[in-house]
């Protein structure tokens, strides 16, 4: 039985790419939006009240591990599929740090074919920059490239390419296939054994830190080799001001680079570790409130281009541990957008619109996602979340869909909650809980 | 009493004063055997080697009739891979009142005050704390001095890797003294300038005003990470020697809290002069966690006036 079109009722429609913010009605047919506007009605058509509600285009995470193959007991394609759809998300990128490493067609296309037969985001591989995150020679970018998960964005996430000159020819190895390369900034011989910021709180707790200019130092040298390349750089998880600054320069200087933040970086300071609970390690580590304005002030004015995640699951195993032997990792993309929405919308420090296309239509044109992160409009895919600006809710770990617990935003109340995603034109999520048998 | 000592801020000046006259009199009878934690058990749960910190919880738990176990974690269910948590979840279900806990990590003591309901003393972790070092380095200074109140005290060596530093700085402020860090600028810790101290490189200048001169072990690792070129420049330019020894006023204390690298940060005879009160710190450390299992384990039942009252 084919499915009814659905009529999305009554609610603030945001699309920054068509820059609409109004009150309106959305009617889907099949998979598209097939009319939009006010009062709209039809015959056979499943009503869904959305007053109140924003409809906007779904999220897109540039910046997501979902340890499929290999840490499945920490998460899966599957788990984190659903906790991207509760999140309001259609799209995550899965990144390369797996076992085996996606740094193979075979691998990515089993991830990528994996994420299509759950069905509840696409999930869009990061192909490793080196064979294995090695940093010692290039892997196969044309082959993963070529192959049916078509990867045009490259990474060692978790590691950082060291070597200068390996750095250069991934940058301009890329641009035969037009693909961005985004390399984890951390020069290895500065951030030694480090575990958290170095800084004042690390000098009293006595746990190792890793100076802002760990980060600053490659970044500066990436900056410089995409200049010299003529290619594209993206950078991930930006931590500090200093790094804040560096894009500002280069971008004013036409370095074709892009960067994201994560909601943790926008949100949370190093104080945090002083409880030593590994839930609040990460890498890059929680800087200061310095650092956090620099972020805001760089995410506002467009300097950091959009929010990833950085959605790292660990089993409770490998975090309930002593602080130096945990690994660096937390959870975002059931939190990501009521953190910043709490955090920076309801503060009035940014508007809804400029979230949302930080957080969808931004993302998305980076990788070229064609089909996410808007706009809505008539003939488009309907691939659109659906979230209750008003509503209040307080994070329980054990309610998280992710298969690990490893929030930093613990007991927190955050405002904003997804309530329906849809991908597609089919739900997702729909009033808050997933929807199996999208596949 | 404080239920956990994770940190020497875990007491005020108070609490420090009432740690330091418990220790009096158990300092004054040293040998003698007290009843006051019969039927208690406290484990010395090491995960890094140590003689002189476990021995001294160890004697110091005996004289009070308390039981004593001893775990170390070569040798038993850590090396088949058992986590900290599940380690001291097992200890605790054998019924422990207290856990005195070492480790390599900071904050592992801390972690494990969140997991088992036994009392937790920190006895060293990582570059954490120390802070029972710290209170029996109190109590040596309170023995010659008869206030802490702007006592000069230089803490001369690598403060970067030192949880006894951190733990000595710490109580030191709190009971009124003024500290000076003596260090290479490699092994002066990120953000000491918020610390309240003055910080130098040169330790000469400072020599003729102190009270106290604490000399930090100089490890041989600093030399292999490039803290320092060698450990000889280092005794060079910051070792206590002889010459620089002379230049102490005669009251002042020189302290170390072992083991030492004679010939390194502290000259073989200097450790030996009449002003060197090294080995009374290692005596004064029994009584000291003597007077701190007694005030932290010995429960309601135990009556103003030391433990002879008791």
């Amino acid at each position: 039985m084919p499915a009814k079109p659905l009529l999305l009722r009554g609610a603030r429609v945001v699309d920054p790419v068509s820059g609409t913010d109004a009150i309106a009605d959305v009617l889907i047919d099949k998979k598209t939006i097939s009319a939009l506007g006010s009062a709209l009605s039809g015959d056979g058509v499943e009503v869904v009240d959305c007053q109140g509600l924003v409809i906007a285009p779904a999220f897109v995470d540039l910046h997501t591990h979902l340890r499929e193959p290999g840490r499945e007991d920490a998460e899966t394609i599957e788990s984190g599929s659903r906790a991207a759809a509760l999140g309001g998300f259609s799209a995550v990128c899965a990144m390369a740090n797996t076992n085996p490493v996606a740094d193979s067609a075979a691998v990515v296309e089993q991830v990528f074919n994996t994420g299509r037969a759950v069905g509840l985001a696409d999930v869009y591989p990061v192909g490793a920059i080196t064979v294995g995150l090695e940093g010692e020679r290039l892997a196969e970018l044309g082959e993963m490239h070529d192959s049916n998960a078509k990867v045009n964005f490259f990474s060692d996430d978790g590691r950082c390419v060291q070597d200068s000159g390996l750095m250069r020819r991934a940058l301009e190895y890329a641009k035969a296939f037009g693909a961005i390369v985004a390399n984890h900034a951390e020069d290895a011989g500065l951030a030694g054994g480090g575990a958290m910021n170095e800084g004042e709180v690390s000098g009293l707790l006595g746990i190792p830190g890793v100076p802002d200019e760990a980060e600053e130092l490659v970044i500066a040298r990436d900056l410089a080799l995409t200049r010299l390349t003529g290619s594209r750089l993206h950078v991930p998880h930006v931590s500090t001001a200093g790094s804040v600054e560096l894009i500002r320069a280069a971008k004013a200087t036409g370095i074709n680079v892009t960067a994201e933040a994560t909601p943790h970086h926008l949100s949370l300071t190093e104080t945090l570790v002083a409880s030593f609970d590994p839930v609040y390690k990460v890498a890059p580590p929680l800087r200061t409130r310095a650092d956090v304005e620099a972020l805001r002030a760089g995410l506002i004015d467009g300097t950091i281009d959009c929010v990833a995640t950085d959605h790292a699951p660990h089993a409770r195993e490998d975090k309930e541990r002593e602080f130096d032997k945990a690994p660096p990792g937390m959870l975002g993309l059931e939190t990501a957008f009521a953190v910043l929405y709490t955090e920076l919308v309801a503060a009035g420090l940014l508007g809804l619109s400029e979230l949302i296309a930080r957080m969808s239509s931004t993302p998305a044109g980076i990788r070229g996602l064609a089909g996410h992160g808007g706009p809505i409009v008539v003939g488009a895919p309907a691939t659109l979340v659906i979230f209750d600006p008003e509503a209040r809710w307080i994070v329980d770990p054990a309610r998280l869909a992710s298969l690990s617990d490893n929030t930093p935003f613990a007991g927190r109340e955050l405002r904003g909650k997804v309530v329906h995603t849809l991908l597609r034109g089919k739900f997702t999520v729909r009033d808050g809980e997933v929807v199996d048998g999208q596949g | 009493m404080i239920k956990n000592l994770l940190s020497i801020r875990d007491l005020d000046a108070e609490g420090i004063d009432r740690v330091l006259s418990t220790a009096d009199a158990f300092r004054e009878n040293m040998g003698r055997k007290y009843p006051t934690l019969r039927l208690k058990t406290v484990v010395n749960f090491f995960y890094e080697a140590s003689t002189r910190t476990r021995t001294s919880f160890e004697l110091a738990a005996k004289r009070l009739s308390a039981d004593v176990l001893n775990f170390a974690s070569g040798g038993s269910s850590v090396e088949k891979g058992e986590s900290l948590k599940d380690t001291a979840q097992t200890i605790e279900a054998m019924g422990v009142d207290c856990i005195i806990a070492r480790h390599s990590s900071a904050g592992a003591p801390a972690r494990l005050a969140e997991w088992v309901s036994a009392s937790v003393i920190n006895a060293g972790d990582g570059m954490h704390e120390h802070p029972t070092q710290a209170l029996l380095d109190l109590f040596t200074i309170r023995q010659h001095f008869p206030s802490f109140d702007g006592l000069r005290v230089a803490i001369v060596g690598d403060v970067a890797h030192s949880r006894v530093a951190r733990s000595d700085v710490l109580g030191l402020q709190t009971m009124g003294a003024d500290v000076t860090i003596v260090a290479p600028p490699t092994l002066l810790p990120p953000g000491v300038a918020s610390w309240g101290v003055h910080v130098t490189t040169e330790l000469d200048p400072v020599l003729a005003d102190l009270d106290i001169c604490y000399l930090l072990r100089m490890q041989l690792e600093r030399q292999k990470g490039g803290y320092v070129p060698s450990l000889r420049e280092y005794a060079r330019l910051w070792g206590l020697d002889r010459r620089r020894a002379a230049m102490l006023p005669e009251r002042a204390l020189i302290m170390h809290p072992g083991p030492m690298n004679r010939g390194v940060e502290i000259a073989a005879d200097v450790a030996e002069f009449p002003r060197s009160v090294i080995t009374d710190q290692v005596t004064n450390g029994i009584a000291v966690r003597q007077a701190l299992l007694y005030l932290m384990l010995g429960g309601p039942e135990v009556k103003e006036g030391g433990p002879d009252a008791g």
